[in-house]
């Protein structure tokens, strides 16, 4: 019931974003910034809730496995990238590949340093 | 945009997520390996599907416009594959220094990512006769 929910407004959100970011020469901003969003978040959700603070699992299952889960997206993300090859955009194609995965990482890094900075902080 | 389409995208988007959390479910129970199969499997076959319907469900109902696409692609299988997942096991991974396992990992889920969704998109590649 928590992923449905949570899959329900992840979904949405994505959509309301994508349509109103929209692209730039055919280049997926939106789908961009969402999966780079959803990995910051996700991965300081994941770290807060898995090793520092225990939250109730229905909370964290509607946030991070449907929520946060359903607003990103890999398959527009694969899909788009042959969209872009598909036009003739091959350099484009490779950059939006190389920014989405690169950028997924770091960001989702850089979620799980921020919950670590902030428990050290509270341990203080 | 109207509260219609957000509406149709949201019921996809339970589908999606529903069906990626049992399929997780589904897998896990039946691997005790570190390597997240689960999330590569789940973003393959989304990837595969996301092509398919890309290039076939106009042709299948065109007189329901935008609403087949609103309700699968962008609903149904935007939220049942995540970005967000594969970006944290992947560093998790890192983390606990599986580092090999990590990069194929990461390689795997691109590359068969994107030749699935070609498959999807253009179908099985053939030789010419």
């Amino acid at each position: 019931m928590a992923v449905a929910a949570g899959g329900f407004v992840g979904a949405i959100l994505r959509y309301v974003i994508s349509e109103w970011v929209g692209t730039a020469h055919g280049f997926n901003v939106a789908t961009l910034l969402i999966n780079w969003a959803g990995c910051l978040v996700l991965g300081w959700l994941n770290t807060m809730t898995s090793e520092r603070l225990p939250i109730h699992p229905h909370i964290r299952l509607g946030i991070g496995t449907g929520l946060i889960g359903a607003f990103t997206t890999f398959s527009t993300f694969t899909v788009d990238a042959w969209k872009l090859y598909q036009v003739g955009q091959v350099d484009l194609a490779l950059l939006y590949i190389l920014l989405s995965v690169g950028g997924g990482l770091l960001f989702s890094y850089a979620g799980f340093r921020i919950a670590d900075g902030m428990f050290r902080a509270g341990a203080r | 945009m109207t509260y219609m389409t957000m509406l149709w995208v949201g019921i996809g988007g339970v589908v999606g997520a529903l069906l990626r959390y049992q399929v997780s479910r589904a897998i896990n129970a039946r691997t005790s390996s570190p390597f997240p199969w689960a999330t590569l499997a789940i973003n393959l076959s989304g990837s595969w599907l996301l092509g398919w319907l890309t290039s076939h469900l106009h042709k299948l109902v065109p007189t329901l416009h935008n609403v087949p696409m609103l309700v699968l692609g962008v609903g149904l299988c935007g939220a049942y594959t995540t970005f967000s997942t594969f970006s944290y096991e992947a560093v998790s991974l890192f983390r606990a220094r599986q580092e090999i396992l990590s990069l194929t990992y990461v390689a795997l889920s691109c590359l068969g990512g994107l030749a699935l969704s070609a498959m999807g998109l253009y179908g099985l590649p053939h030789s010419h006769p």
